[in-house]
């Protein structure tokens, strides 16, 4: 961002001189503080122990009295009964969980041919076959048990936040109050780490699968309330007009023209919630969530990396296939059909569908009555359709021990070893270690005053005052060295993104071929599950903090490559044409026009790399980080909501002070390049 | 046409900005234009009084932005005015409640917009139902009903097809069959032919012509197109700046041009054209002979009026009745220009 705060200090007004003197006073007195530091009192250093105010007390004070003195643990529990059957119910159809209403489990090729059939239906051959694939891989790995007890919860997740995310974003709609009540709230749930919702699911429904919904839902929530509320403020007013002299109700206005009319937005919020569902979901092994998560968490802490690899795959791939869907779900507006088409031909994946269903239903019950007989014994012909109702632990295809070795064989390869080796150690000993104790050095004040001046010279001064407020709450917190080593790894891999992805956006930029494509796999790589980016992380630098910081970097690049080559793609032709004729050279284009101009975007892509990397570094508390992570992780064993609650509000101050300076950056540069 | 009038507006203000009514309360009397927009607020329609007679048709013209649309939003309470009285078959429209004024349009009103205002998300045949949906009329009747319309406006054989599947002319005959298809008593038609080619637009202008003479329906009508204006207009209103220069008979409006504004928007126009003899028939001018009948125009009349060597010819109304003299020479200065 150097680039850009050069040429920035030309638009300051009367107000803007008393900010930067405000800027470099906030900053000498930091260095100040932070030269003078060993000679400073411990109460100068650090919020000395009587500042502390008793956070944790207060708000588990607060939360037995809701629960119990209010009883709302009452309804909760209500609600976790209702939920669970619902769970059950899918669980039963999907995996033959025994439960209501004791069908067995539908075979797999059932699932994959129907899910085959949507593919079709809503993006052609190629998606059917995308779909079907992934279906099919599963069950021919042997993960068909977990894949489906993931989808369980996705499945019955997923639409809960569709229409509870629908409503609140309608009522936000309707209500101007109410949408600057949600507002806010949207933020902080947007940055919250994901143990602050799994330990109140934890809480208040019951362990396992009911829980990791709650959790999944809420985290899914936020992009649904803001996608419905942009979708319905968006809808052509004569076409509510239209609606109104048609004498609607303002029910049938609702339900007729604002709905179907927000489609696509709407549908735009449903593929966020799938996303978020499934990425959580897998997340959701920390609290006893059984299914890929679980066993991919599993393999990785056994560092079987073959096993965690094929896992990794199919998480992957569902994510794809999820994310393809209801996207295609989104473009596939719908068409007429000529006159006189036949009811079958109208409703043709319909048909197939239920043909397909019908026939492998069959098959399995004709496996079912022969059961008994042992496998082998029983010939080719039954053994064949005996795998398509089920495909055994023998029968799976598993590669797992055979990648397992192919990737450590890789691994021990001296040449490998040597690289990752030395990078390690260089990553580790000239950056990590140095910057790290630098942090822990400098005196919580210094800190603070630092996050001021650069919330200041960012956002102005409402964002400054904030960021104040908000680094002053977490320093006294009571975990301020775990809040920095949290924020420091987070730091560093931002910063090591942009030095990374900058450059390949800028070489991304040059080819309209290149950047389509980029941008495609940027696109592809977001729907992956977080947890997934640890993986390669882990084989390559094994348990170490250079993996903590090198699986938040990868995770981050994605926002920074994408939105750097969107904003540089997005500077208008003339203005580079004009550049070109007044002579400038390539690196002078790139430096005097494109990246300033660029530079709003930018912004809200290293922003969102921020808010990925916060979230990030918690997750990464698997590796064994000292950070909040890691601490939190602790509080999962109990039921200390208030422990979990001031660690996971330690992180949202931090990233939410980096969220608003650089928000208002952004949205100042805009309006002074006149992007609006 | 009988005596009250359906529409009658009084004062009517349509400010936009951020405290119109508060602003309007403080104003000063005899703000201009430009006066309030240098107030910070836009006056959308401005102190307009009009009145529209059962079974009339007036046509609302002027230039892009003078606050025609806005106007008939007014009448048709989509927007909330700032200012004045808007009275409907002698109701207060401002008065009604939210389930009266439902209630009101689902009765009385229909309105073809100007971009169509087309859901997106419906065929053309559930597009032209929607308001008999929204009226709860049965299924069976609502798509009879509606593909009667469909091949009024010419449109069959496209009832399955989404508006975004139509051609622009196309979508507007679908807007238009929609208001069509509810037969208001009132009904508001903003440029609802804009987007037709001229033969289709001529039909269209014939069904609204037969339509207000055999059910006797209100309309008020927004065109850019003076020879529609002309064709369909008992009364034309002209715009400018939100206010209404003037609101008359278009023969009134070509010979007595009220402001210099209304003189320069009709200057182009062939007067004779527009002019009848009835008009120009003058009770105090004694005249004898054939007489000529009140409802032509002078331009119909052009070669009687060059060959007659009379001063005066006898102008005969649609009854049978001389109503008066018509002035030769007059005539003439208006079929060739005045010397
Ligand atoms: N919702 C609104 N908010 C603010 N200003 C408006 C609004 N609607 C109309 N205006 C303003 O009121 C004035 C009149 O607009 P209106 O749409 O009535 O014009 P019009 O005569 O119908 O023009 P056209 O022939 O282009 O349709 C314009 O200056 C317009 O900018
Ligand atoms: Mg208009």
């Amino acid at each position: 961002m150097a680039l850009a705060d050069q040429d920035q200090s030309t638009p300051v007004g009367p107000a803007g001189l008393s900010g930067s003197r405000v800027v470099q006073a906030l900053l000498v007195a930091a260095i100040i503080l932070t030269v003078l530091r060993p000679w400073l009192p411990d109460g100068l250093v650090r919020a000395p122990e009587w500042m502390l105010l008793p956070w944790r007390d207060w708000i588990d004070t607060v939360f037995q009295y809701v629960t119990f003195d209010l009883g709302f643990i009452n309804v909760t529990r209500f609600l976790s009964g209702g939920l669970e059957f619902v769970l059950d119910a899918v669980a039963n159809i999907l995996y033959g969980r025994a439960r209501w209403p004791r069908f067995e489990a539908v075979p797999w090729t059932v699932v994959a041919s129907i899910a085959a059939v949507l593919g079709y239906a809503l993006g052609g051959w190629r998606l059917a076959l995308l779909t079907g694939a992934t279906f099919v891989w599963a069950a021919v790995v042997g993960q068909w048990k977990w894949t489906m007890e993931t989808l369980s919860v996705v499945f019955v997740a997923a639409p809960l936040g569709f229409l509870l995310g629908g409503l609140i974003g309608i009522w936000c709609w309707k209500s101007k109050r109410v949408e600057e009540t949600v507002k806010p709230l949207l933020l902080v749930m947007q940055v919250l780490p994901f143990f602050s919702y799994l330990l109140p699911a934890v809480i208040f429904f019951k362990v396992g699968p009911t829980a990791a919904t709650v959790a999944t839902m809420a985290y899914s929530l936020p992009p649904m309330i803001l996608m419905t509320t942009i979708g319905l403020k968006k809808v052509s007013p004569e076409v509510v007009e239209a609606g109104k002299m048609s004498g609607c109700t303002r029910w049938q206005m609702l339900r007729h023209v604002y709905i179907p009319s927000a489609r696509s937005e709407i549908l735009v919020g449903l593929n966020q919630v799938i996303m978020l569902c499934l990425a959580m979901v897998v997340l959701t092994a920390a609290i006893g969530m059984p299914g890929l998560g679980a066993k991919l968490l599993e393999a990785m802490g056994s560092f079987k990396l073959g096993r965690a690899f094929e896992i990794g795959v199919t998480i992957v791939l569902l994510a794809v296939v999820l994310d393809r869907l209801s996207k295609a779900w989104v473009v596939n507006l719908p068409e007429h059909f000529e006159r006189g088409t036949p009811w079958w031909r109208r409703n043709i994946y319909l048909v197939i569908g239920v043909t397909l269903f019908i026939v492998f239903i069959g098959l399995s019950l004709m496996v079912s009555g022969m059961k008994p007989q042992p496998i082998e014994d029983a010939g080719f012909g039954n053994w064949f359709v005996g795998i398509l109702d089920e495909v055994h632990r023998k029968e799976a295809m598993s590669q797992g021990k055979v990648y397992d070795r192919a990737i450590k064989d890789f691994l021990s390869l001296d040449a490998v070893t040597s690289v990752t080796g030395a990078i390690r150690y260089f990553v580790n000993v000239y950056i990590l270690i140095p910057t790290e104790r630098a942090l822990l050095f400098v005196p919580t004040l210094a800190v603070i005053f630092a996050v001021t001046a650069l919330a200041y010279r960012l956002g102005g001064k409402g964002p400054a005052i904030l960021g104040f407020v908000f680094f002053c709450i977490v320093a006294q917190f009571g975990y301020w060295d775990r809040a920095m080593l949290t924020l420091h790894s987070v730091f560093m891999a931002v910063l090591l993104a942009v030095v990374l992805g900058a450059p390949l956006a800028i070489f991304a930029s040059r080819s309209e071929k290149r950047a389509k494509r980029t941008i495609l796999l940027c696109d592809t790589f977001q729907t992956f599950p977080s947890y997934v980016y640890l993986l390669p992380a882990i084989m390559l630098f094994g348990i170490s903090p250079v993996t903590v910081i090198l699986s938040i970097l990868i995770y981050t690049m994605v926002p920074i490559v994408r939105y750097t080559l969107e904003g540089l793609r997005g500077v208008p032709p003339e203005l580079t044409e004009a550049a070109d004729m007044s002579g400038a050279t390539r690196w002078q284009k790139l430096t005097q026009v494109q990246f300033p101009l660029a530079m709003p975007t930018i912004a809200v892509g290293v922003n969102q790399a921020l808010v990925f990397a916060f979230f990030m570094v918690i997750i990464a508390e698997f590796i064994g980080t000292r950070d909040i992570g890691q601490e939190m992780r602790r509080t999962m064993a109990g039921t200390e909501l208030g422990w979990n609650f001031v660690l996971g509000f330690s992180v949202v101050f931090m990233a939410l002070t980096f969220d608003i300076a650089i928000n208002a950056w952004a949205e100042k540069r805009r309006k002074l390049l006149g992007l609006a | 046409m009988s005596d009250a009038p359906v529409i009658s507006a009084h004062n009517v203000w349509k400010l936009f900005g951020t405290d119109p009514e508060g602003y309007l309360a403080k104003m000063p009397q005899g703000r201009s234009y430009s006066d309030i927009q240098a107030d910070g607020y836009i006056a959308g329609v401005k102190d307009v009084s009009v009145e529209v007679a059962k079974g009339e048709m007036l046509v609302i013209m002027g230039l892009s932005g003078s606050g025609k649309s806005t106007l008939v939003r007014c009448f048709s309470r989509l927007h909330e005015i700032t200012g004045g009285t808007i009275e409907v078959d002698g109701q207060d429209i401002m008065a009604l409640n939210e389930k009266q004024l439902i209630e009101m349009r689902r009765s009385k009103m229909g309105m073809v917009f100007q971009s169509f205002g087309l859901l997106p998300h419906r065929t053309v045949l559930e597009n032209i139902a929607f308001p008999l949906e929204m009226r709860g009329q049965d299924k069976h009747d609502r798509r009879e009903r509606a593909l009667e319309v469909i091949k009024l406006v010419g449109l069959d054989g496209r009832e399955d097809y989404f508006p975004r599947e139509l051609s622009g002319g196309q979508q507007q005959r679908v807007g238009i069959a929609r208001s069509l298809a509810i037969e208001p008593d009132i009904w508001f038609l903003d440029e609802p032919f804009s987007a037709l080619d001229p033969l289709i637009r001529r039909e269209m202008q014939d069904e609204f012509l037969r339509l207000q003479a055999m059910l006797n329906k209100t309309i008020v009508f927004i065109t850019h197109d003076f020879d529609e204006a002309l064709r369909l207009a008992d009364r034309i209103a002209i715009m400018k700046d939100g206010a209404v220069e003037q609101c008359d008979t278009p023969d009134k409006i070509v010979l007595n041009p009220a402001t210099p504004y209304v003189a320069k928007f009709t200057e182009e126009i062939d007067k004779a054209r527009v002019v009848h003899a009835g008009t120009l028939a003058r009770p105090d001018l004694a005249a004898n002979g054939d007489p000529i009948p009140a409802g032509t125009t002078i331009h119909e009349l052009a070669r009687q009026l060059v060959d007659d060597d009379r001063e005066a010819l006898p102008v005969v109304s649609k009854d049978g009745v001389i109503i008066g003299g018509l002035d030769r020479r007059q005539a003439l200065d208006i079929l060739l220009g005045a010397a």
